[in-house]
Parts: structure tokens; sequence; C-alpha cells
């Protein structure tokens, strides 16, 4: 077994008394997304495009235990900084996650997400009749209301399970 | 909300109207009262001339074509149309993205109607004119709702009214297009539909949200004589298992001398037609009847409406 490493990884950011038990290696630069709703990693890294095969090397921790959340899930991708605006799109599904930009072994960059305003080309329109669920050369596009997404193009909203609409 | 602007290649401004939510009460106002100027004869007859409306309606369409090209010619103006879907580039498997720019370079507005909910929108996105949009399916059709509250406007104020929307109110886009631009009037709804096809529940929220009094009936007796407006929606026979409950469901929401028998006086009675056996004939000749003044207005509305888009 490899030796367990600080919560979130590579910032020294551990809640003590948790340390035991991680099987991520650390990384020597990249991203950690860390804080990510329990259960929802595998969600994040579709967000992200990443799929078999892609070339990130990439390590998921589910179900990690967390002071503050209980339960926490992990993802640590190798050698890919993430922009702002990948980032914030993790926030639809878990807006409490926080990112850790690594460099040599060491955080450079801590921040939270936010939730965008616009979601472009992320998210299926639901709507069987929307314009955007046929061959024209458009990306669907929502904007993020307090009741959840709503269609630029039809107006349907997305108010819970968006996860089943991710592309 | 804000109405849609684009910067066209021509690089003038581009306006659309696409959405009565793109409309504040202010710009409805504004456009009603340019239509009331237009129907008393005080327009400039020639104020388009010269200018090319193209209607592109890829679905059936009696009034809403018929009176956009009725308003582009009493303004000067001429339209162009393609004869059917049949007949268009879209059979051959062109999108509408590039119908919509092709036909920029022929005409200087485009009316759209479209089976799709939002192709108005994708068409403002590639179009290089300005775009009205005359419905795109179960979605917006912000052209009829004008001329509605324009018919409302012609008998009373738009402001605390009582208005009964009757009929099918889930799929009907026009009673939802009204109902939001009344919640811009601080106007109560009532509402009386069959079971199954009540007021989506994402709108009455969103109503409601904005201060709106909404009140649900079960018999439209009891809701006449509540109101100062009834606006009467096509109950579609496709929307039932058999034709014996089809005809069990649109007796007990027909509209009948009967029915306007506890009418307030001034009440109204509309309907954006076609009618089929929503309204009792006999109703017409009643004051209450409304409905043909409101397809009428359609010409003055609509001139106001490519005034705006196109001057």
């Amino acid at each position: 077994m490899k030796r367990a490493e600080s919560e979130g990884g590579e910032g020294g950011n551990a809640e003590k008394g948790e340390n035991e038990g991680l099987l991520v290696r650390r990384i020597r630069s990249g991203t950690v997304i860390d804080h990510i709703a329990a259960g929802e990693a595998l969600n994040v890294v579709k967000i992200l495009g990443i799929t078999g095969t892609t070339t990130e090397a990439l390590s998921i921790a589910t179900n990690v235990p967390s002071g503050q959340m209980g339960k926490k899930d992990i993802v640590k991708l190798n050698n890919r900084e993430l922009s702002k605006q990948e980032v914030d799109r993790i926030a639809l599904i878990s807006p409490h996650a926080t990112i850790n930009i690594i460099r040599n072994f060491k955080v450079c960059e801590k921040k939270g997400v936010e939730i965008p305003d616009v979601v472009e080309g992320l998210v299926r329109c639901p709507n069987p009749g929307c314009i955007t669920n046929t061959n024209e050369p458009i990306a669907s596009r929502f904007s993020v209301t307090g009741k959840g997404l709503r269609c630029a193009y039809c107006d349907w909203i997305i108010g819970h399970d968006i996860t089943s609409y991710i592309l | 909300m804000h109405t849609f602007y684009r910067i066209g290649w021509r690089g003038k401004a581009t306006r659309h109207i696409i959405s009565i939510g793109d409309f504040d009460r202010r710009q409805i106002d504004r456009l009603l009262d340019n239509a009331k100027r237009i129907d008393a004869q005080k327009y400039d007859k020639n104020a388009l001339f010269g200018k090319i409306l193209a209607t592109l309606f890829f679905e059936p369409s009696t009034r809403t074509r018929m009176s956009f090209e009725a308003a582009m010619a009493r303004l000067g103006g001429t339209s162009l149309s393609v004869g059917s879907v049949e007949a268009c580039s879209m059979a051959k498997g062109e999108t509408l993205a590039d119908t919509v720019r092709v036909v920029s370079g022929y005409a200087d507005a485009i009316v759209i109607r479209h089976p799709k909910e939002g192709a108005a929108r994708l068409a403002a996105q590639f179009a290089t004119v300005p775009v009205i949009n005359a419905g795109d399916g179960a979605g917006q059709h912000p052209s009829q709702t004008l001329l509605d509250l324009y018919t409302i406007r012609q008998s009373m104020k738009l402001d605390e009214i009582n208005v009964a929307l009757v009929g099918d109110l889930r799929y009907g886009r026009t009673a939802h297009s009204l109902a939001s631009a009344l919640s811009l009037y601080g106007a109560n709804l009532h509402t009386v539909s069959p079971k199954g096809l009540e007021l989506p529940a994402s709108l009455l929220a969103e109503l409601t949200g904005k201060g709106m009094r909404v009140t649900d009936y079960n018999s439209i007796g009891d809701a006449i004589p509540e109101v100062d407006v009834i606006y009467v929606t096509r109950i579609q026979r496709e929307r039932f298992p058999d034709s014996a409950s089809y005809f069990d469901v649109t007796s007990s929401y027909r509209i009948t001398p009967e029915t306007l028998a506890n009418a307030r006086e001034h009440a109204i009675v509309l309907h954006p037609l076609p009618r089929v056996d929503e309204i009792d004939p006999r109703v017409d000749s009643l004051p209450h009847a409304k409905y043909f003044n409101q397809s009428r207005n359609g010409v003055p509305v609509r001139m106001a409406m490519l005034q705006q888009v196109m001057q």
C-alpha cells in the first residue's frame, strides 16, 4: 500500500486525522480537485472531457472520509492545469470543490469554483422539440438561474439531475 | 429582460423580435401606441417602400402569414416567400442556419414560423437582417401576444385586469405568452382547463414569483363572473385517447350565450383562432365577442412590429 497523502494532496491542507488510507500518489505538477461531493468524481471527469482515450494521467479517489463533508471525492490530473472556464463547469455539480494547481509538488494556486453565468456545449437540452437537438450547427447554451439551467433557445429548465444531461 | 440586439455583418445593430419576454412594459406600450396610430390611418404609407420581407413558414398558417404580408403591403413594401417546405432547400437537408443566412441576402427582414422551439432565436443568431418570430413549436408567438394585448386595450386599460385563460393551457403557446405579458400589468389570472392540460408548473411558479395572483377553477361558469377578459384556446383532439373523451371535455369548456349570461357587462371574449367547437357561433353576435376584431388587429400590430425592426 502506498504512502498516505495529505487530503487534497499537495497543499498541506490536510484535515488532521484523515491522513491515513489514501492510495493516491502525490503529483509533481497538474491539478488536484478536492472537496468534490461524494460520488461525483466520475461526473467531474466527464465534464472535463476526459475519456479513456485522452492522454492525462488521472487518479480518482471516491468516498474519502472528510471532516468538513463527511465524505468527499478527489480527482488528480498529472501535467494539466485546468483553466478557470473548465473549473467553473465543475461548480454545476459540486459547488464546494476546491482547485489546487500544483507545480513541483507545491500548491501554487488554490481557488474555489464559481457557478458560471452561461454554460455552452456541456449539457444537452432535455426538450426533444428544442432546435438544439437537431443537426443545426450550434452548441447547446444554458443560462444559470436560481431555478437551474435555462435553455437559451427554448427556455426549458433543467432543475435537477444535471449530470444526466451532460454531453 | 431585454430586447435582443446583435451586430449584423453590415455593421448595423440588428433588432429582432423573438419572445414577448424580451420586452418590458414600456416597450410594449410604445409598440401598441404606434399600432393605434396606424389603426387611425396616421402613418406613412410608403414607410417601407423598396423593402422586402421574407416569410419563411415551415408550418401551416393563414392569419399570421397573410397579416404579415398585408402589413408589409400597407407600408409600401413587398414580401417574398417559399411556397412550401417541400419546395425549399430544407427538403434537401439544408440547415435552418444556412437558409436564413442565404435569405438574409434577399430580404430586409425575415418572419419565421418553425416547428422546433428556439428556431427563431437560432435564426436571429445567423441572420444578418432582423428576424421576427411568428411561432416556434410550442414556444413563443410574440406577434399574437401583442395583438391580444392591443385588442384588450381597445376595450379597457391593461392594468390590474382579471383574465380567464380557458382550454389547453399546457401546450397553448399563445396563453403562455399572454400570461407572461399580463404579469407586467398587475393582472390577475383565472385558469380553467381540462385535467392534464393545466398551466405548466414551471410557468405557474414564474408567474406567481412575479406577484401574479393565479386562481384555478373546475368550472368555466365559476370563473366567468370574476373576469374582464375570457381568453379561449383550442383544445386539440390529439391530446385525448379517443373522440368520446375529447367531446366530453370540449363540451364542458364551450363558451355559449348561456355560459356568458353571468359575465360582466364589459367582459370580452378572445380566441387566437382558428376555433373548432370552443365558441358557439351564437356568441359571435354578442357584444362580448371580440375575436374577429382581434384577428383584424393583426395587421396594424404587425405593421408596428415591421416598422420597429426595419426603420
